[in-house]
């Protein structure tokens, strides 16, 4: 358990969000022209900040053994390049997992609570995260019981998340929103407040299975969502967008926009991450690009 | 009621104050836009008559880049004799063929003049940044698009304008004689030229003496669409040109966007004569913040509203009313978004605030910073270094602001923002009312009632609801009380020259 009090607001009061006015400023993060050695810090930034994930049914121990090497080793052609932060996979691979990272800084990730839909029993929620990080995960990512929220029931998600966080144990919880099936900025904001007030200690959008999943309006809400309990309660919390952003010069206007609204304490892999799976190898082919002068042939890049 | 409940024993130890840390984990690299494909002459004559002629006057003086001093090209002065040049060159096409020409036939020119401006507008925005200081992110994304929009609204009028004033037979004036500002130098331009061709009337223009530049390149834009010679003709020249063309009395309609001082002036010339005259004069809006506003959002409104071209802009919002019970948040998210303003060389496609357009402006500002200070109101200013040659100066707060402080009365015209708190509506209409000007007001609350009633109190040309300094052709702009009358854009802007 966290050493933190928690504190649970009237949600319904969360701060409201202009849309027109959000889209308006996420896009004007998209006019950063990111040149020379900034785009180069800013490609191995993003390449170390990767949750490179396999969510799968026909996710096999084949298939993870080889994701982890890739995680480990991103491309040693190249030197002198970061791994990824971790490796994201169901609660049944996190064993396979934690043993093909041994000796590695790299974090295992496992979703948990009846991913990606969240309909089932607390019960069962629970049993899922506590079978995760018995073996091995550092991190859980969990989804909030969207059915719920939208009813309005919001006790019931803030007591979910605050009973999955003291299953987590030490394990680092992230907490899912699943903004897509939200409906509106609003909501993103108001179950991002649920989230960190509950015990999360990541917000992340999506869980990559519905669409639309991370956007940059949507995740500019949650990072102010960030801002303003870190102000209120001297607490960090991470961020995760996850799903969709799969171009170096995304990932770098996502970059640019926790530059600018959470500055340089976030800009870490321990308080940002990137939920993606084809991501990482359009950051290597930018950085071979940066080193040698020209674009490879995508045949150059493993495919895990 | 809020329903507070503590479930974990452990308090967290109080650290210090949380605060943010910005421009330090990244600095972008500069991203410079290219100038090669730009050609500034090293000399400017006047165009009249569809040519490019020396002036009467024979005298030149430099325009420079204010963002490094440095002289960028020699340009014409207009005396008395060349606007009277001018003038009969506009009498002569008006009475010849385009005072004849068919509006659907106008339209075309129009519409050229449109497409040819968006086919050079990567030169034209590197010119007005490079002439006038802007940030090149605007002069791309704003001033250009919508000067070639501006045409492209008021093309599609030029064969409509029997439908425009139901039951009446609108008719040309004549020659207008128009003087920009500054500010907005090719978009200003458009303002004025596409609405008067659109209705056959002819154009003397005059352009400001520190950019005159993109004027210019349109006037070789208007040669090369071929317009009939003397319909649109360019003078370049300071005050006394323009007071030259406003005493002329060949001339039916005067507009002016400037100085509310200059167009007093302007209006008193005029009385008494059969000119027509519309007048943009200078504000001093209100921002207005309530605490069910979308706060973040409003902040980003407070920024455009205020920093948008280095706050050389006429309907800034200039004065910031914030409610007391969220003042104290509204600051401190303001101060974090100013932290991450980039101000510097306005050729860099990252820079957020460019040059001041002068010398004199950037000494009227600072002039306003030692009011504002001697008045006692609390100054805050971003830390940050400005480049040492060229006119910058640094975005800038007064709090602890009253309403009877000269900064909060007086425009500044620059990137002065002063803040005052209200605790009730009726306080906040009868503040924001309170001054000489009345051009534009910003109001941010989630409450559409709220919103309703003080669009229909506040007296101002343009109210803003949850959003700050959008423009649009079809939108008419135009001032109450001190800040002017006559509306530019949209259905209204033909008003001012046509009669009706």
């Amino acid at each position: 358990m966290s050493e933190r009090s928690i504190v649970r607001p009237d949600f319904r009061h969360s701060p409201s969000i202009d849309q027109v006015g959000a889209e308006e400023r996420a896009a004007r993060f998209t006019k950063r022209s990111i040149k020379k050695e900034s785009k180069l810090q800013g490609l191995h930034l993003a390449l170390s900040m990767i949750d490179l994930t396999t969510l799968e049914g026909k996710d096999t121990p084949g298939k993870v053994k080889q994701l982890c090497y890739k995680a480990m080793h991103p491309h040693d052609a190249l030197e002198g390049l970061p791994t990824v932060a971790a490796v994201c996979v169901f609660p049944s691979m996190v064993g396979i997992a934690k043993k093909a990272l041994e000796g590695s800084k790299i974090k295992v990730a496992s979703v948990a609570t009846a991913f990606p839909s969240g309909q089932s029993t607390r019960d069962v929620k629970l049993r899922d995260t506590k079978y995760a990080v018995a073996e091995g995960a550092d991190e859980v990512d969990m989804v909030i019981s969207r059915g719920k929220f939208l009813a309005g029931e919001y006790n019931f998600v803030f007591d979910e998340i605050a009973a999955i966080k003291e299953a987590c144990g030490n394990a680092r919880l992230k907490v899912i929103l699943e903004t897509g099936e939200l409906g509106s900025l609003d909501k993103v904001r108001r179950a991002s407040d649920i989230a960190m007030h509950a015990g999360a200690d990541f917000i992340k959008t999506s869980t990559g299975k519905i669409q639309p999943a991370a956007t940059m309006p949507v995740t500019l809400v949650m990072l102010e969502a960030i801002r303003d309990f870190y102000y209120e309660t001297g607490i960090q919390i991470g961020m995760k967008p996850a799903g969709g952003i799969s171009k170096s010069k995304a990932a770098l206007h996502y970059l640019v926009m926790l530059n600018e609204v959470l500055g340089a304490d976030w800009m870490t892999n321990e308080w940002f991450r990137f939920g993606a799976s084809s991501l990482a190898n359009d950051v290597l082919m930018q950085l071979a690009k940066e080193a040698t002068g020209r674009y490879q042939s995508a045949d150059y890049f493993s495919i895990d | 009621m809020a329903t507070t409940k503590k479930t974990a024993t452990k308090k967290v130890a109080k650290k210090a104050a949380p605060s943010l840390k910005f421009n330090t984990a990244w600095e972008y690299a500069p991203a410079l836009e290219g100038t090669s494909h730009v050609t500034i002459a090293p000399q400017y004559e006047l165009f009249i008559d569809g040519k490019f002629v020396k002036p009467e006057s024979g005298k030149y003086f430099n325009t420079i880049n204010p963002a490094t001093e440095a002289n960028l090209s020699s340009i014409a002065e207009a005396n008395a004799a060349d606007v009277d040049k001018a003038v009969k060159a506009a009498r002569k096409a008006y009475n010849g063929a385009w005072g004849k020409m068919s509006g659907a036939e106008r339209a075309k020119y129009i519409f050229r003049i449109s497409r040819m401006i968006q086919e050079k507008a990567r030169e034209l925005c590197v010119i007005e940044t490079l002439d006038g200081g802007k940030p090149i992110r605007e002069s791309r994304d704003i001033d250009i698009p919508l000067a070639a929009n501006h045409f492209f609204y008021y093309a599609g009028w030029a064969d409509k304008l029997d439908y425009a004033f139901p039951n009446r037979k609108p008719t040309s004036l004549g020659v207008a004689g128009q003087i920009i500002p500054w500010n907005f130098p090719l978009l200003m331009a458009a303002w004025k030229i596409a609405p008067a061709l659109a209705t056959g009337n002819t154009v003397v223009l005059k352009p400001a003496e520190t950019t005159p530049l993109t004027a210019l390149k349109l006037a070789e834009i208007i040669q090369e669409c071929d317009l009939p010679p003397g319909v649109v003709n360019i003078l370049t020249g300071a005050g006394a040109t323009g007071a030259a063309l406003v005493q002329h009395n060949d001339i039916n309609k005067i507009a002016f966007t400037g100085s509310t001082e200059v167009g007093k002036l302007i209006q008193q010339a005029c009385a008494g004569s059969s000119k027509k005259l519309t007048l943009e004069l200078g504000g001093k809006a209100a921002n207005i913040i309530f605490e069910d506003a979308p706060l973040d959002q409003a902040v980003e409104g407070i920024i455009n509203g205020i920093f948008f071209n280095q706050g050389h802009v006429c309907c800034a919002g200039s004065r910031l009313f914030v409610q007391e019970s969220v003042y104290k948040t509204v600051l401190r998210k303001l101060k974090d978004r100013m932290a991450t303003l980039i101000v510097g060389n306005p050729l860099d496609k990252n820079t957020d605030i460019g040059a001041i357009n002068s010398k004199q402006q950037l000494d009227t500002i600072h002039k306003y910073i030692t009011i504002g200070k001697k008045e006692g109101a609390e100054m805050y200013q971003t830390d940050i270094n400005l480049p040492r040659k060229g006119f910058y100066c640094k975005p800038t707060l007064f709090t602890d602001v009253a309403q009877s402080s000269r900064i909060a009365q007086e425009e500044i015209f620059g990137p002065v923002l002063t803040v005052q708190t209200f605790r009730t509506e009726d306080e906040v209409i009868e503040k924001a009312n309170n001054t000489p000007y009345g051009l534009s007001a910003g109001v941010w609350t989630d409450k559409g009632s709220k919103i309703f009633n003080l669009t229909t109190k506040i007296r101002a040309g343009v109210v803003w609801a949850n959003t700050y300094n959008k423009f649009d052709p079809t939108s008419p702009f135009g001032g109450y009380k001190e800040s002017g009358y006559g509306r530019e854009g949209g259905l209204q802007g033909l008003a001012g020259y046509l009669h009706i």
